[in-house]
């Protein structure tokens, strides 16, 4: 594996996810986190993964920044700044144990692009062989998403449905 | 916010050439989602983005703000879309979203499939682009947008 630009790439994520946090301007965190959603859409296409690249790309950079934008412009614009405390000393404590206790389980994670990874053993090679003869679709992910796999996408959708029938109830107006 | 067209020149043009293109792009992903990267997801999140940046550069005076607005009421037709998809299957003597089982006369399995998985992404995407739209227009707070009067 070389590191040429992915170890520069994973810096740029932590370092805008920092930033993110860190600024006190609301706007400038938004499109920070933007930023950020960019990053990592470039890790997912990195990893071999395109089609979450896209939605990373599409929906974290795009939607989720205007919808922020939205919110912060159409809440009171002149308090976008953050009043920060000290962080409780028991959080100070136990953050960085269960941060040491995560990384000592990521030891049993399966090594980076192991075929011999419970993942790729189970059903995948079921979808990499039968999925075009199938569907006749050559996109394995979106023969898996919206036919094997129909029912989650279907449940999914009336989540998306759900979200903005939500969001209607809550924000609209009481216009008589 | 959003009533009336931004005050730029520039700012109107540039959107004028890019809302058609992303509408076209986004037309693009939908139909091609099976060849390559995309489907239904992206290409509802890319409509319903097109349709905000028409609303927040041209205002309520273009003609997408109606089109968005008339689209709202048909919140969750996307969803009946798939779910009546499914519904065909089982008209057809089969499972509840196994498409092979589609009544369409004269294509094999495989293809009644792939018709399944175009019919059921075209119903994510208008799901997904209504709900951005939707939620686009719950939070701009403003009296004469949005929430149909009663």
């Amino acid at each position: 594996m070389t590191l040429s630009y992915e170890l520069p790439l994973l810096l740029l994520l932590l370092l805008t996810a920092c930033a993110a946090v860190l600024v006190k301007d609301l706007i400038s965190a938004v499109l920070i986190l933007g930023s950020y959603s960019f990053f990592l859409a470039l890790v997912w296409a990195w990893l071999g993964a395109p089609d979450v690249a896209f939605v990373e790309a599409v929906v974290g950079a795009g939607l989720a920044t205007v919808f922020f934008l939205l919110t912060l412009l159409s809440t009171a614009p002149k308090d976008t700044h953050i009043r920060r405390h000290a962080p409780p000393k028991a959080a100070m404590l136990l953050l960085p144990l269960l941060a040491a206790l995560l990384l000592y389980a990521t030891s049993d994670l399966p090594r980076f692009g192991d075929p011999q990874s419970p993942a790729s053993v189970h059903v995948s090679p079921h979808y990499l062989k039968n999925s075009l003869a199938d569907t006749r679709t050559t996109n394995v992910v979106t023969a898996v998403l919206m036919d094997y796999r129909a029912l989650d996408t279907l449940i999914e959708t009336a989540v998306v449905f759900t979200a903005g029938i939500a969001c209607w109830l809550l924000l609209r107006r009481d216009v008589k | 916010m959003i009533q009336s067209s931004y005050d730029s020149v520039i700012v109107r043009r540039i959107g004028a050439i890019l809302v058609p293109l992303v509408q076209l792009f986004a037309l693009y992903v939908l139909f091609f989602g099976q060849y390559g990267p995309g489907g239904g997801f992206v290409a509802g999140v890319m409509i319903g983005t097109s349709l905000i940046m028409d609303l927040l550069v041209f205002g309520r005076e273009g003609k997408a703000p109606t089109a968005a607005e008339r689209a709202l009421s048909g919140d969750g037709i996307g969803l009946v879309v798939f779910a009546f998809v499914g519904g065909l299957c089982l008209i057809g003597g089969g499972e509840f979203l196994n498409y092979s089982d589609m009544p369409v006369p004269g294509i094999d399995g495989a293809s009644r499939r792939y018709v399944g998985i175009l019919l059921t992404q075209v119903g994510v995407a208008v799901d997904v682009a209504v709900a951005a739209v939707s939620i686009v227009f719950s939070l701009s707070r403003d009296d004469s947008l949005g929430v149909p009067h009663e």
